[in-house]
């Protein structure tokens, strides 16, 4: 096995592995039987609780745009605590269990540890989440996702939670060990693969987070069943959202990873700098969990230099991360483009980028709302002084769907494109419709996200059924939940354009093992166009110097305008 | 590529484009490290989270006092009530109201606490966009200063019940 510049893939197996393993018809590579079936399990379930997920959401933000108000009071917040748990914790817990049990075996061409550990895992995750739904649609358990003490819900609502934790552990030390078994049987020379890597980071601050799920969990349980009592509710804050921010932090990890994978699969990208790239995923594991302290900026009994020291990352270090794959993803794609000849200008590479690639298309929409909106608003909400005017506002929901949904969710559709002819090994049915769906999904999120943000800069509140009630909320609000409301709509078609076009792979799409899977259409070499030709040209990427030069401007003019929109407030302290 | 193992010489420091990025985001994120402690100290807009523990109960009968001295009108059955410059003024959030409507004096300062009789709510100042949460067991303080005439509507926004969307109070502004 090669470990030069130009590092090929794996050997083939050994022989007496051959029915634990099998070879990738498109890429040569080894597929882990074991690891296999359990990311289909997982892939199918994610699939189905974002359905769940997206059905409730059209159903909100139907209820939500006033003039429609589909929804009854009691089951607006109902569907909203399905919404939260469906989405945040069910189709993304599942849908990353799948991305380790992927990352942790062929490209270190190694096994699965245990096929047992994994239907344990598997098993609680499912029983879990499916005894959280069936306590919310009973109507036990109308306390939204965070379920905030002193509202109480049913015990099976805390005990799925729980299960569903606990079941994740142990996938993710499912996955931890296969690392462990394959770098004791040197199943690959060197360091691990960037993608790897990333999914790592990804697990160890799961661990971290599930951790502060069982420590807030438990007690809030027990507290349930009548035998403890309650826990103070602003420590219930502090812990829940060092399980509900660290989640997320979880996201980006992945979500990261895939962008790498998928600007190599669709492009032929590789990092620029492996070091830049594997230092910005380490200040993700060092710093992004303390800021979970900026769900409580502007609450009591903390104060301000907790407040800022722990928003803030830690001087922003994790922003710096996440500000380095912003430059370091974008390059090496536009690195592999100029090699390969397309090399006119700022921008000639962008016209002859894989657009067609549903897979690529959603992976450069995901980058593009991760980084613009839901990271530049995400950092300037979290600042101390500037919640003061956005806590609890749809200016938080407007940030969060920008990045878990525009930017993770979007970024696991796009892999699915690979995954389930990988994977499964049929090819997608319908590809104009999946050529189509990412856009579809993308722009009704950014709709969903912006209409929400303006909507939440004039005072709208989220989580609240009515904002007629109050009388203080004029035609410029309701417009915007207009907005959010026609964004749904084409949103939640993306999405279920997206279901139908994985069910109805599954079920009728054209089986292509012993062939290589039907090309979604790569980034061409032009005659003359070499890889590795522009490895000593540090400043061939032009195009991504004045990508991230605009996403600086903006970052810093939003981010001056929210302060002085802030010094428009009453004194306060 | 990111899905192989690198080249055995992968540590390397970066060049060119990537080292100015890393460079400029690095400076950035100093700009913006800086910038909360210098509001803290020069800026007129914080939370510091001052608080003290209280029961319920005890709060209520401190608002109850409050009221007492100091109320001035009612408008649809609740109490407004008027405190001296510069000193407390009680606002209680409960299922589904905050208790009592306020009357304050543009450039006062007023040291405002707040606290809730059951579940958590949202102390949300409009048109203004002023956010602070509000916890059972907590007095929650803000030393805050109106610069601004009118009628202010104090809406709940952290979810309370099914009620929740009918809880609001006021605050008056001369």
């Amino acid at each position: 096995m090669s470990t030069t510049a130009t590092a090929t893939f794996p050997t083939a197996p050994d022989p007496s592995d051959r029915a634990l393993t099998r070879k990738c018809d498109t890429t040569g590579l080894n597929v882990c039987l074991e690891a296999e079936r359990f990311i289909k399990f997982n892939a199918v379930c994610a699939v189905v609780f974002l359905l769940i997920g997206g059905i409730a959401a059209i159903l909100l933000a139907l209820t939500r745009w006033q003039t429609i108000h589909l929804l009854r009071v009691d089951w607006f917040y109902r569907v909203l605590t399905l919404h939260g748990l469906n989405m945040l914790i069910f189709w993304i817990l599942f849908f990353e269990v799948a991305v380790l049990y992927f990352a942790c075996t062929t490209p270190l061409n190694a096994r699965l540890f245990s096929g047992k550990v994994a239907w344990a895992g598997f098993g609680q995750m499912l029983i879990g989440a499916l005894m959280v739904n069936y306590i919310i649609l009973k109507g036990q358990a109308d306390v939204l996702m965070t379920s905030y003490l002193p509202l109480l819900a049913h015990p099976l609502f805390y005990l799925g939670i729980i299960l569903v934790a606990t079941g994740t552990l142990t996938g993710v030390f499912n996955f931890f060990a296969t690392l462990y078994v394959a770098k004791r049987d040197r199943t690959y020379e060197g360091s691990m693969p960037l993608v790897t890597f990333g999914a790592t980071s990804a697990a160890i601050i799961a661990v971290v987070t599930l951790l502060h799920g069982a420590i807030v969990m438990i007690p809030t349980f027990t507290f349930s069943m009548g035998w403890t009592p309650q826990p103070d509710a602003m420590w219930y804050r502090l812990i829940w959202w060092g399980l509900g921010h660290q989640s997320q932090q979880v996201n980006v990890c992945a979500m990261v990873a895939i962008w790498y994978l998928v600007g190599q699969l669709t492009t032929g990208a590789k990092p620029l700098n492996e070091a830049v790239c594997r230092t910005a995923f380490m200040l993700y594991v060092l710093f992004i969990n303390i800021a979970s302290a900026h769900h409580l900026l502007v609450d009591p009994g903390v104060g301000a230099s907790w407040k800022i020291w722990n928003t803030s990352y830690g001087m922003y270090l994790a922003v710096l991360a996440s500000m380095i794959h912003g430059f370091t993803v974008p390059a090496s794609v536009e690195l592999a483009m100029r090699e390969k000849g397309h090399d006119k200008g700022l921008f000639g590479w962008v016209a002859a980028l894989p657009w067609r690639n549903p897979a690529f298309s959603g992976a450069v929409l995901s980058v593009l709302i991760f980084g613009f909106i839901g990271g530049i608003t995400g950092v300037t909400l979290g600042t101390q002084q500037i919640n003061i005017i956005a806590h609890n506002t749809l200016r938080i929901t407007g940030h969060f769907h920008a990045t878990v949904v525009g930017g993770t969710t979007l970024a696991f559709m796009a892999l699915t494109y690979y995954v389930i002819p990988l994977m499964f090994r049929r090819d997608f049915i319908w590809p104009s419709a999946a050529r189509l769906q990412p856009w579809l999904f993308g722009l009704g999120i950014l709709f969903v996200s912006l209409g929400m943000s303006f909507a939440g800069s004039m005072g709208v509140p989220r989580r609240i059924y009515d904002i007629d009630q109050s009388g203080a909320y004029g035609p410029a609000a309701h417009l915007m939940l207009g907005v959010i409301g026609i964004g749904a709509i084409c949103a939640v078609i993306g999405l279920l354009l997206f279901a139908v076009l994985c069910v109805g792979t599954l079920l009728f799409g054209e089986r292509n093992h012993g062939r290589p899977m039907a090309d979604w259409g790569v980034a061409q070499p032009l005659t003359g166009g070499r890889v590795g030709s522009l490895a000593h040209d540090h400043w061939a990427v032009k195009g991504t110097v004045v990508l991230t030069a605009v996403f600086l401007t903006c970052f810093a003019v939003y981010y001056f305008a929210n302060w002085k929109a802030l010094a428009d407030v009453w004194p306060v302290r | 590529m990111s899905l192989s193992v690198p080249a055995r010489d992968w540590c390397k420091p970066p060049m060119g484009a990537e080292k100015l990025w890393v460079g400029l985001a690095l400076l950035w994120c100093f700009v913006m490290s800086l910038m909360m402690p210098y509001w803290h100290f020069r800026g007129k807009q914080n939370s510091r989270g001052e608080a003290y523990s209280v029961k319920p109960m005890d709060f209520f009968q401190r608002t109850e006092k409050f009221v007492a001295a100091n109320k001035v009108g009612e408008r649809g059955g609740i109490p407004i009530v008027e405190p001296a410059p510069g000193g407390d003024a009680y606002l209680v959030a409960r299922m589904w109201n905050w208790y009592p409507l306020l009357k304050l004096r543009q450039g006062e300062t007023y040291r405002l606490h707040l606290s809730s009789l059951d579940l958590q709510h949202g102390f949300s100042l409009q048109p203004l966009n002023m956010n602070f949460q509000v916890m059972p067991g907590y007095d929650h303080v803000l030393t805050l200063t109106p610069t601004s005439k009118g009628e202010f509507t104090v809406v709940c926004n952290e979810f309370c019940g099914i009620g929740h969307d009918k809880m609001f109070g006021k605050i008056f502004v001369e």
